[in-house]
């Protein structure tokens, strides 16, 4: 404990003399350099460009506007490389490779989604760049952190997620506002597992009554069958475990076949502009993961922002966590007055940031102010649990009946 | 020999030079041209086993990501516990068992349905990962943590490139390449011959599967974390037949005269053109089955006896 407290004293301290010393206008190079490399074909670009991928282009027309990165006071003009990883680790790694040893850039963004991230973390972490992992949910979080002296996480755990929508369930029926009985599927990759293995343990523990568990294959997009066995079993609570895909086909096929349970769960996906596109009033009460407040004046903006550039609007869960890590980044480079990639990881780590999700500090790394379950309330994914989330509303339920 | 044959042999010296000084590279650059050097070794170890047994016996498989995959899941799941050369002995051995299981029931298919029952393979052996690591072992990912350099992953495959070249060279000039070739030909006269058809196809196809479950297992350190979609990739049997098939599958060194040029053009259009990447390659397939036939190999025999370039 004295070795750790020691450690931060000194991370502390050299962060300061970081901020302190004066800049060194003649170190500062005459251009910075940029690169990310993320899916824009295969299975996970639709996850990379609802999420991240604007993201990166607005970040970016923002820079060009702003004449580059503020550096002492400087600005310093920013060049770009986007690479294609087409969702395969190995292009991703050797894209990253790329940008590292050819294109010689000073930051690299990370791609989109658990398996990417994970692919590219230890050539990140082997050049000691720093690693924003902002759409990568994994139990083995804590691990990855201690391995890998670098990586910053804006999500938490599988099992925090799980865990978040049973402790909710629990509070909803001391209230009285639901039963004991819960159904529950799951996709049949590395999250939806993990995400079920928890959820499962949570409930028995919790004391509730599982009528009904199945999982299936990604890619699955035909449910009613199984829907209608769920609904045969007449549970208060349905949780799916699920991918942007079988999110929608979930909600879709539950109306087809006039599944109405009290509370409707489903995860990745659910807050997507996608997701109330496609379901219109039937949005209403449908409950998600993640959830990030849209109500801070500046989340507000930035929201307006991204509609207009992109005809689309954010994601209410990763998008504007993901924006606000680049503003980590480049009020890190600021602060600093360097792009040594150390001492902007170490102001990282101690800094507090002004971002379109309001003030930003990690805790040891990460960042956990962010909901774990949302919820569609006419037309806005708000945050729902748990209580100290920014910006939480009170849940409505029961979820009203599907309309035809 | 004729004179187009003679630039074969040629150019396939060269490439085998370049092959040579691969090796060092480490010593000179440590990062992108190792990962460059890399991409090029895992194809040329693949397209040739591949050109083995689909060069010389006329079946054309798509099974090439079933072993790769195969190998890599091998290492995901043994890799923290064996040393290193266990771990490589059982990703061959799997790979073996599995190719001789499977070539066992379906080597008497031909022609489009041995094509299309290999890629069937690929996709089945995903599946049912996906199914044995959901329902039994309750978790589809794995962490590969294993402390293998960029560096010993290019060495290990330079290793492999040359051990598949020797056996290669033996293999193909011995009673069972014969037996391919004579199968490749026609197979009904090679049986009348008194081959044992199976017996031979089988042989060669588990050592070729062999091969690509190395390269599998080689690769797998290269990622941290590995799943079946990751793993069983189709794109990497795609490459691997087109590779072999611009080289020109018919002799041992000739899909090395495809795998150099179409990495460098992947690589360009990848880096030029990411957006567009996809339409291209699509495109540079077409071109090269609809201009080079029967690879360059091919196109250099026709040359020497005088015919249209």
């Amino acid at each position: 404990m004295k070795h750790k407290n020691f450690k931060t004293w000194l991370l502390a301290v050299v962060a300061v003399l970081g901020c302190a010393s004066p800049g060194r206008a003649q170190d500062l190079p005459q251009e910075i350099r940029i690169g990310w490399a993320i899916s824009r074909t295969g299975s996970y670009a639709g996850g990379a460009s609802t999420t991240v991928i604007p993201n990166y282009e607005m970040w970016k027309a923002d820079l060009e506007k702003a004449g580059g990165l503020e550096v002492g006071g400087k600005k310093i003009p920013v060049k770009f490389f986007e690479y294609d990883d087409r969702s395969s680790s190995e292009e991703a790694v050797r894209a990253v490779e790329r940008l590292i040893s050819h294109d010689k850039v000073d930051f690299v963004l990370p791609p989109w989604g658990t398996a990417m991230n994970l692919a590219v973390g230890p050539i990140l972490d082997r050049y000691g760049y720093p690693h924003l992992a902002t759409t990568m949910i994994s139990d083995r979080m804590p691990e990855l952190r201690d391995r890998w002296q670098n990586i910053f996480f804006f999500t938490l755990t599988s099992s925090d997620y799980a865990k978040g929508v049973v402790d909710l369930l629990s509070k909803m029926r001391t209230e009285g506002q639901i039963q004991g009985k819960v159904a529950v599927v799951n996709v049949a990759d590395q999250f939806g597992i993990e995400m079920v293995k928890a959820g499962r343990e949570a409930l028995v523990k919790a004391g509730f009554q599982l009528v009904y568990e199945s999982s299936y294959p990604m890619g699955t997009q035909e449910f009613q069958s199984t829907l209608s066995e769920v609904k045969r079993r007449q549970p208060d609570v349905f949780l799916a475990f699920s991918y942007p895909p079988d999110t929608l086909a979930l909600n879709d096929q539950a109306r087809a076949v006039g599944f109405n349970p009290k509370v409707f769960y489903t995860a990745i996906g659910t807050a997507f502009p996608v997701f109330k596109e496609r379901l219109g009033a039937n949005a209403q009460g449908v409950l998600g993961l993640g959830g990030v407040s849209a109500e801070l004046p500046v989340t507000r903006a930035y929201r307006e922002r991204h509609r207009q550039m992109f005809k689309q609007e954010a994601d209410y869960n990763g998008s504007a966590v993901t924006y606000a890590t680049l503003q980590v980044l480049a009020q890190a480079i600021a602060h600093t007055r360097s792009v040594d990639r150390k001492t902007v990881s170490l102001d990282i780590r101690t800094g507090v940031f002004d971002t379109v999700i309001g003030k930003f500090r990690l805790k040891n790394r990460i960042w956990s102010e962010a909901s774990l379950v949302g919820q569609w309330q006419d037309g806005v994914f708000q945050p729902v649990a748990p209580d100290q989330a920014i910006g939480v509303k009170p849940i409505h339920t029961p979820k009203p009946p599907w309309k035809p | 020999m004729r004179r187009g044959q003679a630039w074969g042999v040629v150019l396939g010296l060269l490439v085998l030079g370049a092959l040579a000084v691969l090796p060092l590279l480490p010593w000179v650059d440590s990062g992108y041209a190792v990962s460059m050097a890399i991409n090029l070794l895992m194809y040329v170890v693949l397209a040739t086993a591949w050109a083995l047994f689909s060069g010389s016996g006329g079946h054309v498989s798509l099974a090439t990501a079933a072993f790769f995959g195969l190998g890599s899941y091998v290492v995901a799941v043994l890799g923290g516990d064996m040393a290193w050369p266990w771990v490589l002995a059982c990703a061959a051995l799997a790979c073996a068992l599995v190719a001789a299981f499977v070539g066992l029931a379906t080597l008497r298919l031909h022609g489009v349905y041995f094509v299309i029952f290999s890629f069937g393979l690929a996709e089945f052996i995903r599946q049912f990962v996906i199914w044995y690591e959901a329902n039994v072992s309750g978790s589809v990912g794995r962490y590969v943590f294993l402390d293998i350099s960029q560096a010993q992953i290019l060495w290990q495959l330079c290793a492999l490139t040359l051990l598949l070249f020797v056996l290669g060279w033996w293999l193909v000039r011995s009673r069972l390449g014969l037996a391919m070739r004579m199968m490749g030909d026609d197979e009904l006269v090679a049986r009348h011959c008194g081959v044992n058809t199976t017996r031979a196809k089988l042989l060669v196809f588990a050592f070729s599967a062999v091969f690509m479950g190395l390269a599998g297992a080689v690769m797998a350190p290269r990622w941290t974390y590995i799943d079946p979609n990751i793993a069983f990739n189709p794109m990497v049997s795609f490459q691997t037949l087109i590779m072999a098939l611009l080289g020109g599958a018919s002799r041992l060194h000739g899909p090395l005269l495809g795998v150099f040029p179409l990495v460098l053009l992947f690589e360009y259009l990848w880096t030029s053109f990411p957006n567009h990447y996809s339409i291209l390659l699509g495109l540079s397939f077409l071109l090269i089955v609809y201009l080079l036939p029967k690879g360059v190999l091919g196109w250099f025999d026709r040359v020497a006896r005088g015919g249209p370039a």
